[in-house]
């Protein structure tokens, strides 16, 4: 059968059309009858006891539904992975801005006005707020230690290195806080009939995430519970775990009211509720051979996980993962862990832990060529895992990657020796001193180690009597192109146009469970089981004598017909099988930690003006090798996207704290790049296939967002000399650099004469 | 003569939404947006700030591009609005959402109604830009997904095919 | 959105003198709203004490610009994008124009008016350095007749004006004696675009023989209020362009200048970046400020 190829082909976004004639439905473009708005009633103390609570006089109290954690008809937590964050606080607030209780009335705005006649005292409890004070254990407020969880990872005989070296390298580098910064805000509207349970709609990456939490919150049965996801504007993360928690509060005011509730976020509250990238701190000391190769070395690893557990032990184990990066490790002790402040709890952003550790290491990297000698490029070259090689968790790469090869052709293609020449002429005059930075990184796709075995994926493919085929997974579309690739699996899989497969909106009354939305595993494992299951419909209606090896999507829809009439519904459903060869201990971290890693090399040129202090990201290089392109116009979409929020990450986007609380909570003040800000970003692929993928695919999703910060940053210091191991890099920052450093050129100097 | 404990009485708003005549009661400083969203059921334009940051709520008032988050709905008295749904309709779907599917200058697609009206103000005044005059002409509408580059693409191709025909 | 639309009244009078009528009758009562992009964010983050507004958008009195052989009259109510298209304006007040293109996006610019800026007193906006150096002069007016100030002593103190509490301004005036100046304008904001300003620069000179004949230098964002530097001009005119000049110039910027801390940047950094936006300018003055 001669079928043009869809899977490789920029085919048009599945729900492109409803997005680009304002059609796309967004939770808050929806309204049920009877419907009420919900609101949260948060602290305004980083840590104490509650001591009163007042509802003001000027209120109606009767006209409002109030509910308290007394409420609660199930758990008062947000199920997860250690279930110690409450849903609503009872007796103790352990962040700003923790929700306390809730509030539901018809009129939006008398429900704010309600918000604000409640006044509640508490008795103040010593609260934290930096991970040193965390470790300094001297308050304690959470477990035993404020330690919410640890990893160790050792490879080789890392005591015995450093008699040997030639060189020991040091290095501390920091990472903020990041806002995801969905254009669309957290929002959701729940309704409750004891016939039918809870019913939630909502902004969100994983409907079974959300499905489970309010299981537990609301003391129902799986049947009891109904998650769809609405069109979602951007995610990034940010709406992994957090949609749980809306929508838990959603429905226990749905629960108590009777009837719908909405909760939709202003961009406020958004900013100061809800998850941000973990801040991070690392700490190397690598023991270096006299040419450049490393011996082994330590990395402590430490991230603050806020006041609750929620992902962090996810996150920490991503970033320990990636800490080595690219590179051989002969031995290593990766000491690493997650400690606790009374901040609002950090959560899931793309990448999730690797691109703070993955900051430090290639930060690192140029400081060891420095010391060493040679250069930026050397120093990768002669450290990149090879195939047969073991990565930290003595993972053999098995895959033919030419990381030397790789690093040359973004070299080409970034101009990069000839810019470097020019440079040095260039950066003696003038106040615009020119830089390029180099990082080169990779990113395991899919769930650790066993994860994907615990995840124990279900996917299903549907064919109608008319013929069009349905994609029935959990797996949310919020931007990065899920429908498209997806139905183009499974179009593909069956012969048929890429017109004839529909991908169902997320429903857990429809849909089966096919895993979060998260760790880049959508493309490369659903894609996969999407494709078997593809192929299931097509056996069963070989099997059943309806359909041939080769066919028409005319023959295709009457075999449908033929079997719905006679059988019933045609469907197919194939679950996760974790790959034989696959070995993980979860004790000793050690083994396969992911079935697929993409791998890149990212080149940025800069301009730092020492006039104004600020960096310009001129032109910048994106090279990966991703096992095989889907869709190009989508793959390229993801990594320019990807890119721009690293460069965010690296020079624009600061979280602002006091005590716990974020203080530049509103897009004046929290800066994000505009079309003005940003340089051609250039996006090369290469593709080496992954036997673990659908069509060869690995994820790409959070890749590009590894290498943007430390490729700038380098070339910031390749630009000015100055070393700077903390992002964001603010132009105040780099000020406050350059006065220590006296490395201030004689702006005199440049008058060319007078007239 | 008034006090401000009193609540303000609403008025009667006649403009043009999309080419129609329409007639409503307002509170004078309700906002735009609102009114478009909730009065008018045009859902297609979206809060993403509510300060006049991102872009995501602008529409075309009298042919200018603005924020209608900043906009209060007496100011559009008499005014003509075109909306995201009001550009849907002049042709079946206009070379510029054509563009935008092609380039994949929609991702999550939140940004996009605003997008393609800035787009659209942008082409009208000026129909060849270079790619300078187009991130200008963007510069107030956030994109969180794209990175802005095929927006970019989508808009300078949307400008040669309309050039062209 | 964070105010009840219920709770405010705004009113359209339609022309001045219903409004001046209105301001006077009840003073301090009424805050006018032209474009909104200031009254409007404030409005609906709930942080709008004033709950009675007059609505100035559709005034026609307050959009002519009018061009006589000595002067521009801009109306109050003119906005940005008026400026940017005018063609006068660009041609004699580049920096004005040059300044209403930094201000927000172009949605934010067509509804931005130059006097709601000026009334709105932040010391942060973009357009108010430079009527500090184009002489700028306010008509300001009310039911008792109007008058002219001078720009320069228009703000008082941090969101202080002259205005009283009945008055509105009406135009800006702007001399039209600026065409023969090198004139150069920077504004330093957090990116691009869509930036408030951390330090903002509008500058003129003209030199003549080598020394500088004359020089004027605004700055925003460096004091409580847009800052005319007095005292640098002062030790500027007269002085040739040498590197010594520009050492002594950059002193008498960081005196003069009172810079806070606040949540966009810090005293230090605007203190530098002032110094070193006034030295750039004087070394590009030294090269293109050649004029008889």
């Amino acid at each position: 059968m001669n079928v043009p190829h869809i899977v490789g082909v920029s085919v048009p976004r599945k729900e492109g059309r409803d997005k680009v004639t304002g059609a796309a439905r967004y939770v808050d473009d929806m309204v049920l009858p009877g419907m009420l708005h919900g609101a949260t009633v948060r602290s305004s103390v980083p840590r104490g006891k509650i001591k009163t609570i007042s509802f003001g006089p000027a209120v109606d109290w009767n006209e409002f539904v109030v509910v308290t954690a007394k409420d609660i008809p199930g758990k008062n937590c947000i199920a997860l992975i250690l279930d110690d964050q409450p849903c609503l606080a009872a007796e103790t607030v352990n962040h700003p801005e923790e929700p306390i209780l809730l509030l539901a009335h018809a009129d939006r705005h008398k429900l704010r006005k309600a918000v604000e006649a409640i006044s509640i005292e508490y008795d103040p409890l010593p609260s934290i707020h930096t991970m040193e004070e965390s470790e300094r254990q001297s308050t304690i407020i959470w477990g035993t230690d404020n330690t919410l969880k640890s990893y160790l990872v050792e490879k080789g005989d890392v005591d015995s290195v450093w008699k040997d070296a030639a060189h020991i390298v040091e290095g501390q580098y920091l990472t903020g806080a990041q806002e995801q910064l969905y254009i669309e805000n957290n929002g959701v509207i729940a309704s409750f009939d004891p016939e039918h349970g809870v019913t939630v709609w909502g902004s969100l990456q994983c409907p079974y995430y959300v499905h489970k939490a309010l299981m537990a919150l609301c003391g129902l049965g799986e049947d009891k519970v109904r998650v769809v996801q609405m069109e979602t504007g951007g995610a990034f993360g940010g709406k992994e775990e957090y949609p749980s928690m809306i929508a838990g509060h959603a429905a226990l005011l749905a629960i108590k009211s009777g009837k719908p509730v909405k909760i939709i976020y202003d961009r406020m509250e958004d900013m100061v509720a809800t998850t941000k990238r973990h801040p991070s701190r690392t700490r190397h000391r690598t023991a270096v051979s006299k040419d450049g190769k490393i011996l082994g070395g330590e990395i402590e690893f430490t991230i603050d996980g806020g006041a609750y557990a929620t992902l962090s032990s996810v996150v920490l184990s991503r970033g320990t993962i990636h800490a080595g990066g690219p590179y051989y490790w002969p031995s290593v002790r990766i000491r690493t862990k997650a400690v606790a402040t009374n901040t609002p709890p950090h959560g899931a952003f793309r990448g999730f832990g690797a691109p703070q550790s993955l900051f430090a290491l290639e930060r690192h990297m140029d400081r060891i060529a420095e010391v060493v000698g040679i250069s930026p490029i050397e120093i990768r070259k002669r450290n990149f895992l090879k195939t047969g090689q073991t990565t930290t968790t003595e993972q053999t790469i098995k895959e033919n990657i030419d990381l030397h090869r790789l690093l040359d052709r973004a070299l080409e293609l970034s101009g990069y020796h000839a810019k470097k020449k020019r440079f040095a002429v260039e950066n003696k005059l003038g106040k615009r001193k020119k830089g390029i930075g180099i990082a080169a990184f990779l990113h395991g796709a899919g769930f650790t180690g066993s994860g994907e075995r615990y995840l124990n994926s279900l996917v299903g493919v549907e064919a109608g009597p008319d013929g069009i085929v349905r994609v029935l997974v959990s797996s949310a579309e919020f931007g990065q192109g899920t429908n498209t690739v997806l139905c183009q699996i499974a179009a593909e899989a069956l012969g048929l146009p890429y017109e004839n497969v529909a991908i169902a909106q997320p429903d857990t009354t429809v849909v089966p469970n096919s895993g979060p939305t998260v760790a880049s595993r959508t493309a490369m494992i659903v894609g996969k089981l999407v494709q078997s299951a593809a192929r299931g419909i097509r056996q069963t209606l070989s099997k059943t004598g309806l359909l041939g090896d080769n066919y028409t999507p005319e023959q295709f829809s009457s075999a449908c017909a033929k079997y719905v009439a006679t059988h019933g519904p045609l469907k197919s459903y194939v679950r996760y099988e974790s790959p034989g060869d696959v070995y993980w201990d979860d004790a000793k971290y050690r083994g396969e930690a992911y079935a697929a890693f993409a791998w890149a090399v990212y080149i940025a040129e800069v301009t730092v003006d020492l006039t104004t202090y600020s960096v310009t990201v001129d032109d910048f290089v994106a090279l990966q090798e991703i096992g095989k392109v889907l869709n190009p116009v989508l793959a390229e979409g993801q990594i320019t996207g990807g890119v721009a929020q690293g460069i965010g990450f690296a020079l624009y986007e600061k979280v602002i704290w006091q005590n716990g609380r974020v203080l530049n909570n509103q897009m004046t003040n929290y800066i994000m790049p505009t079309s003005v800000d940003l340089p051609p970003i250039r996006v090369f692929f290469e593709e080496l296939g992954n036997v673990h993928g659908a069509h060869g695919a690995k994820g790409i999703g959070e890749l590009p967002m590894d290498g943007p910060a430390p490729a700038i940053v380098n070339a910031v210091e390749d630009a000015t000399g100055v070393r700077f191991n903390s992002i964001p890099l603010l132009p105040e920052d780099l000020f406050e650099a350059l006065q220590r450093e006296s490395h201030e050129q004689d702006v005199f100097s440049t008058v060319r004469g007078t007239a | 003569m008034s006090s401000s404990a009193e609540k303000s009485a609403k008025c009667q708003v006649s403009f043009l939404v999309n080419g129609k005549e329409t007639k409503l009661l307002a509170h004078p400083m309700e906002r735009l947006l609102d009114v478009l969203r909730n009065d008018l059921g045009l859902t297609g334009t979206k809060e993403g700030c509510g300060e006049g940051e991102c872009g995501s709520c602008s529409v075309l008032l009298d042919g200018m591009l603005v924020n209608s988050c900043l906009v209060p709905v007496a100011q559009a008295n008499g005014a003509s609005i075109v909306t995201i749904e009001g550009i849907s309709k002049h042709e079946l779907m206009s070379p510029l959402q054509q563009a935008f599917l092609e380039c994949g200058g929609a991702q999550c697609g939140i940004c996009t109604p605003g997008m393609i009206l800035a787009a659209v103000h942008l082409l009208e005044k000026k129909p060849e830009p270079a790619l300078a005059d187009i991130r200008e002409g963007l510069a107030g509408n956030l994109c969180r997904c794209t990175g802005y580059m095929q927006i970019f693409e989508a808009v300078a191709k949307a400008a040669q095919r309309r050039v062209a025909k | 959105m964070r105010a009840d639309p219920s709770d405010y009244k705004l009113v359209s009078p339609g022309n001045l003198q219903a409004v001046l009528s209105l301001l006077a009758s009840e003073p301090a009562q009424w805050l006018p709203i032209a474009g909104g992009t200031d009254v409007m964010v404030l409005y609906s983050a709930g942080k709008l004490p004033n709950r009675q507004l007059v609505n100035l958008w559709n005034i026609p009195e307050l959009r002519q610009i009018e061009i006589s052989p000595d002067a521009i009259r801009i109306g109050a109510a003119c906005t940005y994008t008026m400026l940017r298209l005018h063609d006068i304006i660009s041609r004699e007040f580049p920096l004005l124009v040059t300044a209403a293109s930094w201000t927000g996006g172009i949605a934010n610019q067509n509804r931005g008016t130059l006097g709601g800026n000026i009334a709105n007193a932040s010391p942060a906006a973009d357009s108010l350095p430079a009527l500090l150096v184009y002489d700028a002069e306010l008509t300001l007016v009310s039911v008792r007749g109007e008058r002219r100030v001078s720009y320069r002593t228009f703000h008082t103190a941090y969101k202080r004006t002259a205005l009283a509490v009945d008055e509105l301004i009406r135009d800006i005036t702007l001399p039209r004696r600026f065409s023969e100046y090198f004139s150069h304008a920077r504004k330093v904001g957090a990116r691009n675009a869509q930036a408030i300003s951390k330090v903002c620069l509008a500058a003129l000179g003209q030199t003549a023989n080598g020394s500088i004949r004359d020089v004027r230098l605004a700055l925003g964002s460096v004091a409580p209020v847009p800052l005319r530097l007095d005292e640098t001009e002062k030790l500027l005119i007269g002085n040739r362009i040498e590197p010594s000049l520009v050492i002594a110039a950059r002193k008498a910027v960081m005196n003069e200048i009172r810079p806070i801390d606040d949540i966009r940047s810090s005293a230090r950094y605007r203190s530098a970046v002032a110094a070193n936006l006034v030295a750039e300018f004087l070394e590009k003055l030294a090269v293109e400020g050649t004029h008889q």
